[in-house]
């Protein structure tokens, strides 16, 4: 009887196997090869590498971010392959810039680097998007975007996620937004109230279908006009 | 991509020579749905492109939550998918900091609610690193033991949600049956079903009560019989098998880049697991294989999770017979809560008592990501610290929520049907998605 079998155990990766780490320093310790290597390849962009807790910390140039990172995806001796996660940090203090953080690992190699920009407060958020390097970057800028309202250049469909699209408070994960909302209950309530309930497409979609005679008279008018957004 | 043939039961009434039940191979194309169930060229009339809008969700029960999809459809066939989330949406990462680390915990059980202890316990292990606290080896244990009860908990209801969307009723029972006898356990252990907050900051909210572990030998002894059961309703199947091979293939590069992790990368044959490849709580000790799939499709997705439970019973055992004695909490009265009867008798414990309650342990300056290997996938805990009591940012790297982004690319081309059994398989969680 053939049964699915376990084809493999473990990682492919050769060399020693790695262990829970133990009594993790909380500044020093031994940086991921890789901190060297960008710093060798992209003097001018690597603004400083930290080790936090064992974990590498690269700060890169706004500018150069997406350079850097495709060099890691590409090169040989790197294969940062798999993106974990992209998001951002904005802190307490107001002065300190909006950091936006991508965590990468190499699979093959068995490496975990954070790759860090920072963007100045009072200039447009925006940079390059790596969603042509990895995939998975598409919805996790969406969110970034949705949440802190950096605009990622080059995605191709950078909509809000997780809040509606007629979301009108702002950014909610911004330290300017308050717990609560930016809006009171009543305003609310009553911005739940005026939406049209029959509009359940976004006008994308809606260019999929047949349907167009059959929209309610303001959708029909605002499709017209080459309008994308709404539902 | 290699053919390859499944044996399939077509009628466990007929038996074969040898006594056994007649088996029928079942040739299947790389990637494409099992030979024998496509209709023949010509059948279907061309529709002339009269494409058709349909909506799926955000209540359906096959939508495993309040997750809706817009699909266009060519005749049966869908041509472009477009999935829309965030009507669970919470914001637990804003609310995070305005929390202490200790009360964050009960956030996490909130997200991924089929793994809540998993989740506590992969919090703790976060903000532990923040902290830089060494857990007792006791702890290690009993978080091993809660992770892996969690993830049998999680692919038990993935396993029996998934049956009952592609048409099988009873698996659902059985596992429905077994998963509620962990939850006694875990009921015994924590007080709480669901919504367990089972950890803290430096160690467990509570040591396991006295006769707990025959509990757990009982589970683990009688478990695998019922997984017999349901293998042998399932894996031949000739139903089973002809409405999951072939769906929703993701070739290992596809499924890199797209960030799929968890049982859904380990079914495209990428051998990667958290567990053994940055391991936490000691996972390289105990001794575990990864299953790994050949095709990436939702059939393998199904072998793999299946697998992956006879092997969290391994671990189950192995941390059963090594679960040494000793506390359960590290020794650090600013982080770790006194005793009860301590704190109403002595002076200094009662201060303790009031400045951890109260202002909540301070991490130093620093930030760490630590991700485990959830049911669903890497799920990691990304936490950046000024010092004070709250996090900066708390933030949950969400495993469903990337595994789901990639559904467009798994569900083109496929029948309107398909698009249940392949959304199935990603074993999403609303909760985690929306956040």
């Amino acid at each position: 009887m053939t049964r699915f079998e376990v084809v493999r155990t473990g990682a492919s990766a050769s060399g020693a196997q790695p262990a829970t780490p133990r009594n993790v320093p909380h500044r020093g310790g031994e940086a991921n090869p890789s901190a060297k290597a960008l710093q060798d390849k992209f003097s001018a962009a690597i603004k400083r590498v930290e080790v936090i807790w064992a974990e590498t910390i690269v700060y890169v140039a706004p500018a150069s971010a997406h350079e850097v990172i495709r060099w890691l995806h590409d090169d040989q001796s790197q294969q940062y392959d798999f993106l974990s996660d992209v998001t951002a940090v904005e802190y307490r203090d107001a002065d300190v810039p909006i950091e936006l953080v991508w965590q990468l690992r190499s699979l093959p190699y068995r490496r975990f680097l954070r790759i860090k920009a920072q963007l100045p407060k009072g200039m447009p958020l925006e940079i390059d998007s790596v969603w042509d390097i990895y995939k998975s970057a598409d919805w996790l800028e969406r969110e970034c975007y949705d949440m802190f309202g950096i605009r990622f250049r080059g995605h191709p469909d950078l909509r809000r996620i997780l809040m509606w699209e007629q979301y009108k408070e702002g950014y909610p994960l911004r330290k300017d937004f308050p717990l609560r909302g930016r809006f009171s209950r009543s305003e609310q309530l009553r911005q739940a109230l005026a939406q049209n309930p029959e509009a359940r497409y976004s006008m994308e979609e809606l260019t999929i279908a047949d349907a167009f005679a059959e929209l309610p008279e303001d959708m029909r008018e605002r499709l017209g006009k080459g309008e994308r957004t709404g539902e | 991509m290699s053919k390859r043939t499944v044996e399939v039961e077509l009628s466990t009434s007929g038996l074969d020579a040898q006594g056994r039940p007649q088996r029928i191979p079942l040739v299947t194309n790389d990637g494409g749905s099992a030979v024998a169930l496509q209709p023949p060229p010509g059948l279907e009339p061309d529709l002339e492109g009269e494409h058709m809008l349909i909506n799926i969700g955000p209540q359906h029960p096959a939508t495993h939550g309040v997750l809706r999809l817009v699909l266009e459809l060519d005749g049966e066939t869908v041509v472009r998918c477009i999935p829309h989330i965030g009507y669970l949406h919470c914001g637990f990462e804003k609310i995070g900091e305005y929390r202490q680390y200790n009360q964050i915990v009960c956030w996490t059980d909130r997200e991924d609610y089929l793994n809540s202890i998993g989740n506590n316990v992969a919090f703790a292990l976060g903000a532990e690193r923040l902290f830089g606290i060494e857990i007792t080896e006791r702890c290690k244990v009993l978080r091993v033991i809660a992770s892996e009860l969690s993830r049998i908990m999680s692919h038990l209801v993935w396993l029996g949600t998934f049956c009952i969307d592609i048409g099988a009723f009873t698996p659902f029972l059985w596992a429905f049956q077994r998963r509620e006898e962990i939850y006694r356990l875990i009921e015994k252990w924590v007080g709480a079903r669901l919504t367990t907050s089972a950890t803290r900051v430096g160690g467990m909210a509570a040591d396991i009560p006295s006769g707990w572990m025959d509990g757990l030998r009982q589970f683990i002894r009688t478990f695998p019989h019922t997984l017999d059961e349901i293998d042998r309703v399932l894996t031949r199947n000739a139903i089973w098998v002809g409405r999951t091979v072939g769906l929703g293939v993701m070739t290992p590069d596809e499924a890199i880049n797209w960030g799929l992790s968890g049982p859904m990368l380990r079914a495209s044959g990428v051998d990667y697991d958290v567990r053994k490849d940055f391991p936490y709580l000691d996972y390289e000790t105990y001794d575990f294989e990864v299953p790994v799939g050949t095709n990436g499709d939702v059939y393998d997705r199904y072998l793999v999770r299946f697998e992956e439970l006879r092997q969290s019973l391994r671990i189950l055992q192995q941390a059963a017979d090594r679960l040494p004695d000793g506390p359960v909490n590290i020794d650090d009265p600013r982080i770790i809560l006194p005793p009860k009867s301590k704190a109403t008798s002595e002076m200094e414990s009662m201060i303790h008592h009031f400045k951890v309650v109260m202002e909540g342990p301070r991490p130093p300056i620093g930030e760490s990501y630590v991700a485990v290997e959830s049911p669903k996938g890497e799920k990691g805990y990304y936490m950046v610290s000024d010092g004070t009591a709250k996090p900066v940012r708390w933030r949950i790297r969400p495993p469903s929520f990337v595994n789901l982004a990639a559904i467009p690319k798994m569900v083109e081309g496929h029948l309107l049907s398909d698009v249940i059994a392949i959304n199935a398989s990603i074993d999403i969680v609303m909760g985690e998605i929306d956040r």
